[in-house]
């Protein structure tokens, strides 16, 4: 979920009251945002300047920056009307032009630009313009990979503007910060070692050609998705910035673009009206930005008010929207309300999110709790209630269960078990961590080896089980792997106790109904062999003529490469084959 | 100085000694000669001997009980025992978009190997292509390319709610449809960094109700019935943000050592843009909630490092002496 850090001072500044944390705290509740007090060390903002750092829905952009909260606020509190968003051509009639070049579709084929005209910064609305387009980054345009934003001092470069994407040999320019010029080939090099925009450089870094936008004097105002240059860098005098958003991701291009303008477009001398650029497609078409697109929709009221549970006019469902932030009306005599989605929800995409809207401004906690009369008889799964029922009754005959994680080494189930990992049909993870997730597990005791190994200092005999699943692979399922229900239990003790083991068995068998025979119409034990066992002390489990799992006592390498020292004898059965 | 006593005989005189006797013992019952025996006295401020016995996991009596809470309720458990699920079913037929943060190697573990699912319902997965792109059923959709590739990709669960999906999938073939309530209490795998309170694997509990006409108030009072079984009154409900769920509510109580509200649990409708892809009638509204096994079951044992309720660095004394799991106490 990202999160905001705001200046108390700031916030109650644009909401017009001093709140105390728990009134700010319920506030948020009620609107659907979490606060709380920053500390100091969280470093964002200046020492002793208090901070709350505000929790946000991972689906409202337009919640991304203090501009943006507490104007959403102000509406819910209905001290605020919601503004109005528009992009108009520039007073001169000429619309700043970025022309995108066939070469960028090899890379980042689409862009979107516009101007916030007559703006004006002060040291907290300029961080807070930086702080957004990071956010956004790290959001919606997921780390810069579907989009990225620059924004540029309009008036230090020269129109029409020029997308294109170049090897990166024959790009050259003085990046932000820097004190001279460098080729692009150059600044992958120098950036490999900052830490900040290392991350980035893997998004065009082997591409044939870079992105790269310049002016008419060939002044480059940027390389996307990694840096702007310097010549074009926005200060607090910056008067006109002229934004540019490349993406890979159109959709996403334009709800960023109209997410900056209409945030920041409160700054500028015109509020909230946007100046309009125009973006030369490779086809030669020309399209408009921003968009700032707003579209009615229109909700039943009665139909709103069951979903919901409530029932209330059209008048107060409209007014409950407007407050939401999406200007409404009621109509037909107020069987329905028509409703105003405006630029800054791109999170509206269905009549759910509206009327979840009038929901939260009603207040989930104002609703009435009702049962449904949804009358049906519960059914247990059976594997699941055939475990419970064996838990209960290997718990009666004396073993302690354990729970252990299904994830493990490929040692866990291989090499300390004195097998091969290509025997196991092991599932196997793209991208463990730590050595501690390289494979499901296909048994259940390397799980319960190494619970013993924390438990050494416990009394004797430690006797212990466990019920759970485990994982192979599997073609006969659309998936290619199946889960299988394994019994596994030890005696750890000074003796091996294999007739501990033994009797733990014929005591499960007696519990399934399953009498012991020689001749294949119950079950019955046979000697055999298994790396993970003693030689001469192991035996295959036989059900019906098909076996179903082994015991016996565990080899002594098992033993002391689980880092335990004493005999232990152990039983493992797949449950599913008992059922 | 001389000092004398006057002595005589008391009460238990006796010229001979006698032994005091510390059992009862058969001979003595048998020959009644325990009428000429004195018994040592108890001392009853002592323990007894426990006796010898096995004993049940913690955290796993504490699931039976959620079990039997959601058997109670008229909740039919779900068959969550498949790990290994395809991101069709864990995300994209949750409407949960492929470019979603959720989806990256570092929270996801993916699968290497089977690296991808091989069977689809391919006329439901046309539809849920189509509402990601396009949108449809009333929605605007996300307006992405969406990719047969990335949906096929395995891994390892990351909520329950992928057993719901196809669960839910399966009720809605079902003609006519009739309504259902489910549960499940399993698994669910988290690639993300690990600290005393998060491991990479965990126990989620899920509920779901599909019927005609539920309202959000259904919702709630669902809820409601089910955390008063656990002993916990006075929920509150804040609203939330989860790609599969509109409206979305984050459920809180009271919690009286910490002195604030807590969150308990996570819930919502699910959104149209799943379940009418999945054939389900148009009246039909799904609602659901859950939370972790694991937290509450810390919060009542007092736990703070969660590596001491599962994994096997589990304490065996803690697992001795645990008591009955009654959660409404």
């Amino acid at each position: 979920m990202p999160t905001v850090a705001v200046n108390t001072s700031e916030l109650f500044h644009i909401l017009g009251k001093k709140y105390t944390f728990e009134e700010f705290d319920n506030l948020c509740f009620d609107f659907g945002l979490e606060a709380e007090v920053a500390e100091e060390e969280d470093g964002q903002g200046e020492p002793g300047q208090e901070q709350f750092k505000i929790e946000v829905p991972a689906n409202r952009y337009d919640l991304l920056c203090i501009e943006g909260i507490g104007r959403a606020l102000l509406v819910f509190l209905e001290k605020l009307k919601a503004p109005r968003y528009k992009s108009v051509p520039p007073a001169s009639g000429k619309r700043q032009q970025l022309k995108i070049l066939p070469a960028t579709a090899q890379v980042r084929p689409f862009a979107v630009a516009a101007v916030l005209r007559n703006i004006k910064f002060t040291e907290e609305s300029y961080k807070s313009f930086i702080d957004l387009q990071d956010k956004l980054h790290q959001n919606i345009c997921r780390r810069r990979t579907l989009v990225a934003i620059g924004t540029h001092d309009l008036d230090t470069v020269q129109g029409p503007f020029v997308y294109d994407a170049k090897p990166p040999a024959d790009i050259k320019f003085k990046a932000l910060n820097q004190t001279r010029e460098y080729t692009a080939s150059e600044l992958m090099e120098l950036y490999s070692v900052d830490s900040h925009l290392k991350p980035y450089l893997p998004i065009i870094q082997d591409k044939p050609v870079y992105p790269v936008i310049y002016d008419a004097n060939g002044v480059v105002l940027s390389m996307p998705p990694i840096i702007n240059g310097e010549h074009s860098k926005i200060t607090l005098n910056t008067r006109n910035v002229f934004i540019e958003c490349t993406a890979t991701d159109l959709t996403k291009a334009r709800i960023v673009l109209d997410t900056v303008v209409t945030m920041f477009g409160q700054y500028c001398e015109q509020p909230f009206v946007i100046e309009q650029a125009e973006v030369i497609q490779p086809d030669g078409t020309t399209l408009v930005y921003p968009e700032l697109p707003y579209r009615f929709e229109t909700i039943d009221v009665s139909d709103v008010n069951k979903r919901i549970g409530i029932n209330i006019t059209g008048e107060a469902m409209a007014k409950l929207l407007s407050r939401m932030g999406m200007e409404s009306e009621a109509i037909n005599g107020g069987q329905n309300v028509k409703v105003e989605v405006p630029p800054t929800r791109a999170d509206v995409l269905h009549f759910c999110d509206i009327w979840e809207d009038v929901a939260i401004a009603y207040g989930f906690n104002n609703l009435d709790w009702t049962i449904p009369n949804t009358n049906t008889i519960a059914n247990q799964f059976p594997l699941n209630k055939l475990t419970d029922l064996m838990r209960a009754e290997i718990c009666a005959a004396g073993f302690t269960e354990v729970l252990t994680f299904a994830l493990c080494s490929r040692d866990d189930i291989a090499d300390r078990l004195r097998k091969d990992i290509s025997t196991t049909n092991a599932v196997h993870i793209a991208n463990p961590k730590t050595l501690s997730f390289q494979v499901a597990r296909t048994t259940l005791l390397p799980g319960i080896l190494k619970t013993l190994y924390h438990n050494k200092n416990m009394p004797l005999p430690l006797k212990l089980f466990e019920i759970s699943d485990v994982v192979f692979k599997d073609d006969k399922k659309d998936v290619g792997a199946r889960n299988e229900r394994h019994l596994v239990a030890v005696n750890y003790n000074k003796s091996s106790g294999f007739e501990v083991i033994h009797g733990l068995l014929d005591r499960i068998m007696q519990l399934l109904l399953v009498p012991p025979a020689q001749d294949g119409t119950g079950y019955c034990i046979q000697a055999t062999d298994d790396s993970t066992y003693f030689p001469g002390r192991c035996a295959d489990i036989l059900v019906r003529g098909e076996s179903v799992g082994k015991l016996g006592v565990l080899h002594p390498d098992v033993i002391t490469g689980f880092d335990l020292n004493l005999p232990c004898a152990a039983l493992e059965i797949n449950l599913e084959a008992l059922q | 100085k001389f000092t004398s006593y006057v002595i005589s005989k008391g009460s238990n005189f006796s010229s001979s000694v006698s032994k005091q006797e510390v059992e009862l013992t058969p001979e003595m019952i048998s020959k009644g000669t325990w009428k000429e025996k004195s018994f040592k006295e108890y001392n009853f401020n002592s323990l007894g001997v426990m006796p010898p016995c096995g004993h049940l996991h913690p955290l796993l009596k504490v699931r039976a009980e959620y079990r039997q809470i959601f058997l109670e309720m008229g909740f039919t458990e779900m068959p969550t025992n498949n790990f290994i699920e395809s991101s069709f079913w864990n995300f994209d037929s949750l409407f949960q978009p492929q470019q979603h943060p959720a989806r990256d190697a570092h929270d996801t573990f993916f699968i290497s190997d089977p690296a991808n699912a091989h069977e689809f319902p391919m006329e439901y997965l046309e539809k849920v292509r189509q509402v990601h792109s396009k949108g449809g059923y009333g929605s605007q959709g996300y307006g992405y390319d969406w990719s047969l590739d990335e949906a096929k990709k395995n891994l390892l669960r990351t909520h329950t709610t992928a057993v719901t999906a196809r669960m839910l999938y399966k009720a809605a073939q079902q003609k006519p449809f009739k309504p259902v309530k489910y549960f499940s209490i399993d698994r669910v795998f988290r690639n993300e960094n690990l600290d005393d309170t998060h491991l990479a694997e965990f126990h989620q509990i899920e509920g779901v109700v599909a019927d005609y006409g539920l309202t959000l108030g259904d919702l709630i009072g669902t809820i409601n019935a089910f955390f008063m079984k656990l002993g916990i009154k006075n929920i509150k409900f804040k609203p939330a943000y989860n790609p599969y769920t509109e409206p979305s509510m984050e459920v809180f109580s009271y919690h009286e050592g910490l002195k604030k509200l807590v969150e308990i649990g996570n819930s919502g409708i699910f959104r149209p843009e799943m379940l009418l892809p999945m054939g389900l009638p148009e009246g039909v509204t799904a609602i659901a909630w859950g939370l972790s096994l694991e937290r509450p079951t810390m919060i009542k044992y007092k736990v703070s490092n969660i590596r001491d309720l599962i994994g096997p660095k589990v304490d065996l004394q803690m697992v001795y002496d645990n008591p009955v799991c009654r959660l409404d106490k």
